[in-house]
């Protein structure tokens, strides 16, 4: 079962601050090649900041310090000789509230695309309709591609936004939360399009709902208080943990 | 003693209707006064005006000293003027704007000094912007260009078009720099994150998601300098405006006529005050013309622009 796991990321006594305040304690996990793995935890334990510091997105915020290592396919993504504007063309993001551009649909997926070079609509047009394809959603779309992405409705929108980051065909696809603002029927969209995916892609994806960690990930981490409490495989995690404050958390006494 | 709290709680209900109906009346009274102070103004230039005012004002020079003929150098030189005035000042009121929200750390002493400066240039007196137009714009800028450029034919140590148009620039900067700024904090986070995680530069961001979404509150800013400017007429009392003219400014170190200049003469300093009034209302009815004209073209960009952008 081991030999086929290959360590995309690994973080090695990873910390996180913001100014003074330490939002995380020496996390180290390794999260595996063409899988899903999961973050969970409470309000605040930290899982969208680690998420966040794996693209290095957190380096907006002003004021904030890293400790440790990230490192992605054994590149240390903290040093600094790395150029983030090209890390983040290799890990793709999917955000809670899906925002697409206030352009037409197709604008939305070309946009990562026409950021550096000029592909000619021939290409364009092709990525266009494979992202959507790959995001469950050409069959909803293809007949307006020209029309405003802001007429969608959130489960569609969302897709979209997969779509978007799928285009400029990163290898890491990083979700923070992107099912809790839709329906259930569009959660389970989503959630059937993550399997589909992780064939192509790395996953991780931060969830406040356990019971969607347990469908979904080959991996769950357990995120309290900024501290990575315990990481597992999925199934092992939710069966029999090896913390006490894990089995807690995973039978609803806290949360 | 339950009928005696009814009455009471009755009594006071009795006096908070009566406390609702007297602010209901002081505002409607407020909202009264202030559109009969604007009807009777309107209704004033309208009478005294009217009269005076054709086709033949609008589009012919004017004669006799100013005492005859049209206003057409005026509201030509006043039209160029606001022009000049917003190329020179939203581009760069823009880019302040966008370092001090995008570039600069929050905190930083230089953003709290920009911040701090801007917001002290808002409430400088307009007569001090013409003295600092004459100061620094004509004398400094302008003669040194004259003594770099040598003899050009053209003098720019001088009160001249450029001049008032930059130093109506200056004037407005602080209306254009706090609308942009707005506008640019407007575009929520989550739009700047989802450009940045595709791989795009931080300029890249602002220029192709975040700017396009704040391009109407930059119109608000140009709407509203051209409204300021229009108006002013102390920045310009001696940086560039003229009485009369022979013919019409065509070079930005040309002098220019201009409404609100032309106004203020007309009614100080002309041979016979008496004989210009009608001049004078019809020549205030054109520069309401004019600054409404110049509004309602920005406000109807804006709101294609607006109508685009949500589509």
């Amino acid at each position: 079962m081991a030999k086929d796991l290959q360590t995309k990321i690994r973080a090695t006594d990873f910390s996180f601050f913001y100014g003074k305040k330490q939002a995380l304690h020496n996390i180290s996990a390794d999260l595996y090649s063409n899988k899903v793995t999961a973050f969970i935890g409470p309000s605040g334990c930290g899982k969208s900041t680690f998420l966040r510091s794996l693209n290095r997105m957190n380096d907006v915020i002003d004021g904030t310090r890293v400790e440790g290592k990230v490192e992605v396919d054994n590149i240390d993504i903290y040093a600094p000789n790395i150029d983030v504007v090209e890390l983040r063309k290799r890990i793709g993001m999917v955000f809670q509230k899906s925002i697409p551009f206030p352009k037409s649909i197709y604008e939305n997926i070309t946009f990562g695309l026409r950021l550096n070079t000029k592909p000619t609509k021939p290409q364009l047009d092709e990525i266009v309709e494979k992202s959507l394809q790959r995001a469950a959603i050409w069959n909803e779309v293809k007949d307006r591609l020209n029309d405003s992405a802001m007429g969608l409705s959130g489960g569609q929108q969302q897709r979209l936004c997969i779509a978007r980051a799928i285009a400029v065909n990163p290898d890491i696809l990083l979700m923070d939360e992107p099912c809790s603002a839709l329906d259930p029927i569009s959660t389970a969209k989503i959630e059937e399009l993550i399997q589909e995916l992780k064939s192509s892609y790395t996953i991780v994806l931060v969830t406040h709902n356990m019971q969607q960690a347990a469908r979904v990930s080959d991996y769950t981490g357990f995120f309290y208080m900024g501290n990575m409490v315990e990481f597992d495989k999925t199934r092992t995690m939710f069966t029999r943990p090896a913390k006490k404050e894990t089995e807690d958390y995973i039978t609803g006494r806290f949360g | 003693m339950n009928t005696e709290n009814l009455q009471t709680s009755y009594e006071t209900s009795r006096n908070k209707k009566l406390i609702g109906l007297f602010a209901v009346g002081i505002t409607l009274f407020a909202v009264v006064a202030i559109v009969g102070l604007l009807i009777s103004m309107l209704g004033n230039f309208l009478i005294g005006g009217l009269p005076h005012f054709s086709w033949e004002f609008l589009i012919e020079a004017p004669r006799n000293n100013n005492t005859e003929g049209g206003i057409f150098p005026a509201i030509y030189g006043t039209a160029l003027l606001v022009i000049l005035m917003a190329i020179m000042g939203v581009p760069i009121g823009t880019a302040t704007a966008i370092y001090l929200t995008e570039y600069a750390r929050q905190d930083s002493f230089f953003a709290r000094s920009v911040r701090f400066g801007v917001n002290t240039l808002a409430g400088v007196p307009s007569i001090v912007f013409g003295l600092f137009g004459l100061g620094f714009f004509v004398q400094f800028v302008g003669k040194g260009a004259d003594a770099a450029l040598g003899n050009t034919g053209i003098v720019w140590g001088q009160p001249a078009l450029i001049w008032a148009a930059a130093t109506l620039a200056v004037l407005t900067l602080p209306v254009v720099i706090v609308s942009v700024e707005e506008a640019l904090r407007a575009v929520p986070r989550e739009l700047r994150e989802a450009s940045l995680a595709l791989g795009a530069t931080k300029w890249q961001t602002i220029w192709k998601v975040v700017l396009p979404n704040a391009i109407t509150g930059i119109m608000t800013g140009l709407i509203l300098a051209v409204s300021r400017g229009a108006g002013e007429v102390a920045p310009i009392l001696f940086v560039g405006a003229v009485y009369s003219l022979p013919e019409l400014p065509d070079q930005l170190s040309d002098q220019f006529m201009h409404l609100g200049y032309h106004l203020f003469v007309l009614s100080t300093q002309s041979p016979d005050v008496n004989a210009t009034m009608p001049l004078q209302y019809a020549t205030t009815i054109v520069l309401l013309l004019l600054t409404f004209a110049l509004n309602f073209i920005a406000i109807f960009i804006r709101s294609r622009l607006r109508g685009r952008a949500l589509k």
